[in-house]
């Protein structure tokens, strides 16, 4: 099995634990990521603010680009920002025929083409539904029982597309935790916002918005996110949560690819422990890395 | 200079996207943000169709939208809110609007960098924000985690790709298409 991997530009940077892990987890699940050569950025929710055309141009670059690698037709995206640029075009582009028309206008320009012979999937959707349960169960050599992990899925991959859960009430992560040995931590804050760019353009907003998810985890052993920017929010600002709050919400914070990694055998090493900002040491402990 | 009127076609488009709201209240009952916002989301689509601009522009409002999808999800009558929430940003960034300044330099310079590099550097992202915030408290806010992410080996200096430009073309592009419309 194979997918075509757009890894976005956080995990490069600030989230690069969430490409090792993501690339180790599947090279263990004995699945190919090709990532696609000289990709851009999709312009996040950044492009929508400055112009809605560049807003779906870069993802159609990204697109027109993953068109021109024949091995697959499936792209794997860990990002949900990214995911859902990505994944606007390929549902805008479906029922509006002079969008495609006006993208490639664009794209022309660079001798590239959009088809939209893609189909774009989040990482979850691939591990849930593709992979699924069974398959993670069979390869897992150490069961992490004893773990109480509270599943943290954001907006983006679930809303507005609710492509492969609930984007309301998801539990698309629960029978992965439970297939590892892992108790899921019963909350409703799953689908809530992180606050997104908020937390540098208004912060005390954001903050808020932080401090109510940590609060709702208490119980569990640490929360498991699936997009580089809720995991950024959720683990650099504790101490600044924490003071506003003026309580102890200090919370472990790692992405699932790592944590399923652990379970399959790998090292925390193999999935990037080092670069995570909110790992405590009674987590390690528990989890014997 | 500021000029809400530079581009009155996207506030038509706005108009447009919420014409058929019922001012049910679903988008503000749903909204994490409404709490805050001078005017709720209902509010400030009632103030669209009225035609209110100014108003509208002139509140601290949309630039709470973090987009979460809430309201678009369950909106009744199925209109893409968030998207009209991102038009009225595109509007106080394109009209270059003094009163959310801060907030847009952020969503400009993170577009800029993209432009310069073909990819985001978190970086120069940063340091341009900040520095056009012209308030070191604001600054000073990000030191720890910028000490954080630097001890970790987390922040990349040049993860641009072979040859800057690369999207020049697609910007400039772009830009043709949308001052033709």
């Amino acid at each position: 099995m194979s997918y075509l991997y757009y890894p976005g530009c956080s995990l490069e940077g600030t989230s690069q634990e969430y490409n090792i892990s993501t690339r180790a987890l599947f090279s263990s699940l004995d699945i190919s990521l090709n990532e696609i050569p000289e990709w851009t950025c999709c312009g996040a929710s950044a492009a929508e603010s400055v112009s809605y055309l560049l807003s779906l141009s870069l993802p159609a670059r990204v697109l027109a680009l993953a068109e021109k690698m024949d091995d697959c037709d499936q792209l794997l995206v860990p990002c949900s920002a990214c995911y859902l640029n990505l994944k606007k075009v390929e549902e805008k582009v479906k029922k509006d025929p002079v969008l495609l028309e006006n993208l490639n206008t664009i794209l022309e320009a660079e001798n590239l083409s959009l088809k939209n012979s893609t189909k774009v999937k989040h990482l979850l959707e691939v591990l849930s539904k593709d992979v699924g349960p069974d398959s993670i169960q069979k390869k897992t050599k150490k069961y992490l029982n004893g773990l109480t992990i509270a599943p943290y899925y954001g907006c983006q991959c679930l809303r507005p597309y609710p492509v492969f859960d609930d984007p309301e009430a998801p539990t698309s992560m629960e029978p992965l935790l439970k297939a590892v040995g892992v108790k899921v931590h019963q909350w409703n804050m799953g689908s809530k916002c992180c606050g997104a760019s908020q937390m540098a353009t208004k912060s005390d907003i954001a903050v808020k918005y932080v401090a109510d998810i940590l609060r709702a985890a208490k119980g569990a052993d640490a929360i498991v996110t699936v997009c580089p920017m809720c995991q950024m929010n959720l683990e650099a600002y504790q101490e600044k949560v924490c003071s506003t709050a003026g309580e102890d919400l200090h919370t472990s914070i790692l992405y699932l690819p790592q944590l399923l990694g652990i379970a399959l055998g790998l090292s925390a090493k193999e999935l990037g422990f080092d670069f995570n900002l909110a790992v405590s040491k009674g987590l390690r402990q528990k989890m014997v890395i | 200079m500021e000029d809400l009127n530079k581009t009155p076609g996207l506030f038509k488009d706005v108009q447009e996207m919420v014409q058929s709201c019922i001012q049910c209240g679903t988008c503000s009952g749903s909204c994490l943000a409404a709490s805050v916002m001078e005017h709720t989301p209902r509010h400030i689509w009632r103030l669209v169709q009225l035609g209110c601009k100014e108003d509208v522009l002139n509140s601290k409002s949309f630039i709470y939208c973090a987009s979460c999808y809430y309201c678009t999800l369950r909106c009744p009558r199925g209109l893409p809110l968030t998207e009209a929430m991102a038009k009225l940003k595109e509007i106080s960034a394109k009209s270059s609007q003094k009163k959310h300044k801060s907030s847009m330099d952020f969503y400009k310079y993170f577009v800029k960098s993209v432009c310069r590099h073909g990819r985001v550097n978190e970086v120069e992202l940063m340091t341009n924000y900040l520095i056009s915030t012209k308030n070191p408290v604001t600054s000073l806010k990000y030191a720890p985690l910028g000490m954080k992410l630097m001890g970790k080996g987390k922040l990349s200096f040049g993860n641009a790709l072979k040859g800057n430009g690369v999207l020049d073309v697609l910007f400039a592009k772009v830009k043709e298409m949308e001052d033709r419309t």
